[in-house]
């Protein structure tokens, strides 16, 4: 067979593959919506809430510096830009925007996506090895409602939490440099953050982190089903799944952006 | 019970069942032996659904299960327990959360009446001290105790047996088989079992069939089956210094 014609079939095998990924992912995706019902019965609530303890809790101490940070770079960068025109004083204004529109959002699901999203395709894709799961089908325990229901309710619930406790964070963090290294007041830069932040910003991003977390829950947890070849396996859905819940959510990000703001 | 008819499986293209057939009778102890890559685990995994075949049909009391639905499926699975080659145990669960597992999820028995069958059949496997432990924390024989204990807490008709005494030691391996041949005797439980180990296979068998490259090349009673002239079966067994003159003959129970 000619060079062409091979790429072409292998270039379709592809493409089927995707496709056939993507109706896999969104078939575990609504069966585990549908089981979100039961979330908080008797038989799901203690996973239920481990999985929001590990999704939550466990996420807060990087969260929280990652948040400062954040907050403090955005208000150097843009505050010695504004200071150079004498409008440092409005350095809370802008660190509040991105802050809540954006990087709240947006950086809490980079990483739940990296700790936590990994560490789901790690599990259920050892699970998947080791028989585990083949062991919960044969008792007629549907995976998708044991595994996938609890996670996904657990990130949705948390992410936006996590996205306002970010965007608080950040903007503490901003107001730290504003007034130690830009002689803002405290007082002052709230005032300006608060004045600029509109509601509608607010619910835009609390809508982006709870997209965020399905997406993070559905390609964590599809990465871990589709896993083969044993160790080797586990750790390439785990990078998989890091790499492509990126991928979806600064698409997926940029569309809602789009959406709401033009 | 089970019924195999012209079943075909292909992985990765390569044949692994080539149009085998074969039925599994209500009560027998029915042994699968062939070298690794015969197509054993995957025969197994067939009858459950866990894997489809290609073509052909599986029964399983007289319904094919090949083309079910989910709910149906479903209810023929719960005449199944499986115990896999792993133990396949939750690693987060406790022993008693193992075992407890489907009691908990397709029972509405209180907490007392679940702990109490649990630890039934943790005596049972002599398990009544590991009930708080975690898989992590007890051997490997201990784990393929707790993988028993979780298969049949439901009381199955059916036990499917992948590798049962595969990395055990001798000793260990014995009070395996003499739990599956007691639950046999006691339950009249119907037992399908993958195994290398032919003297496990004459010990606990009704009937042993062996598989070779896809294809079945011996099913008979153990009696009959060191007896076998196939060259594939008389080289298996001479591997594992089984000869037809050999005392394998009285550890056969029953059949001689």
């Amino acid at each position: 067979m000619c060079y062409p014609v091979r790429s072409a079939e292998r270039t379709g095998a592809r493409i089927i593959q995707l496709l056939h990924n993507i109706g896999h992912a969104m078939i575990m995706l609504m069966e585990a919506v549908w089981f979100s019902r039961l979330a908080f019965g008797p038989r799901s609530r203690r996973e239920t809430m481990t999985q929001m303890y590990v999704t939550g809790i466990k996420s807060l101490p990087v969260i929280t510096v990652v948040a400062l940070f954040i907050g403090m770079i955005l208000a150097l960068q843009t505050g010695l830009e504004l200071q150079r025109y004498g409008q440092e004083k409005y350095i809370g204004s802008a660190v509040a925007v991105v802050m809540i529109r954006e990087m709240g959002p947006f950086m809490s699901a980079l990483i739940i996506a990296a700790s936590v999203g990994s560490a789901i395709a790690a599990q259920i894709g050892t699970m998947v090895v080791s028989e585990e799961v083949a062991a919960l089908e044969v008792m007629s325990i549907n995976p998708n409602r044991f595994l996938v229901m609890p996670r996904l309710v657990a990130l949705v619930i948390m992410m936006p939490l996590l996205a306002v406790y970010t965007n608080i964070l950040g903007i503490l963090g901003g107001a730290v440099v504003g007034t130690t290294q830009l002689d803002v007041s405290f007082r002052a830069y709230m005032d300006n953050a608060l004045d600029i932040a509109h509601n509608k910003d607010l619910y835009v991003g609390l809508l982006k982190a709870f997209i965020f977390g399905i997406i993070i829950a559905t390609v964590a947890c599809h990465q871990g089903f589709m896993t083969t070849e044993g160790a080797v396996g586990v750790g390439r859905s785990t990078r998989r799944s890091v790499v492509v819940s990126f991928l979806v959510i600064l698409v997926i990000g940029y569309m809602i952006t789009r959406l709401f703001y033009i | 019970m089970i019924r195999f008819e012209n079943v075909t499986k292909k992985l990765s293209r390569k044949t692994v069942l080539d149009h085998i057939d074969f039925e599994v009778g209500a009560g027998e102890t029915f042994v699968i032996v062939g070298l690794s890559g015969a197509g054993k685990s995957v025969t197994l995994k067939h009858m459950s659904r866990l894997m489809r075949p290609d073509s052909g049909s599986i029964f399983v009391d007289g319904e094919d299960i090949v083309s079910m639905n989910r709910s149906d499926l479903q209810r023929v699975r719960e005449k199944f327990g499986v115990l896999f080659q792993g133990a396949a145990l939750l690693q987060w669960m406790t022993v008693r959360e193992n075992v407890a597992l489907p009691l908990r999820e397709h029972t509405k028995l209180s907490d007392a009446e679940i702990m109490k069958r649990v630890d039934e059949k943790l005596d049972l496997l002599h398990l009544e001290d590991a009930g708080e432990k975690f898989p992590s924390d007890i051997s490997g024989g201990m784990q393929k105790r707790v993988g028993l204990a979780r298969a049949i807490i439901l009381n199955p008709q059916i036990v499917l047996y992948d590798e049962p005494t595969s990395g055990l030691d001798p000793v260990t391996s014995r009070r395996i088989d003499e739990v599956m041949v007691d639950m046999r005797e006691r339950l009249g439980i119907t037992s399908v079992v993958v195994t290398h180990d032919l003297h496990s296979a004459l010990a606990i068998g009704s009937r042993i069939m062996m598989l070779h490259e896809g294809r079945i090349v011996e099913n008979a009673p153990p009696a009959e089956f060191i007896k076998s002239k196939n060259a594939t079966v008389q080289s298996f067994l001479e591997s594992q210094y089984i000869t037809k003159k050999g005392k394998w003959e009285e550890l056969i129970y029953g059949q001689v």
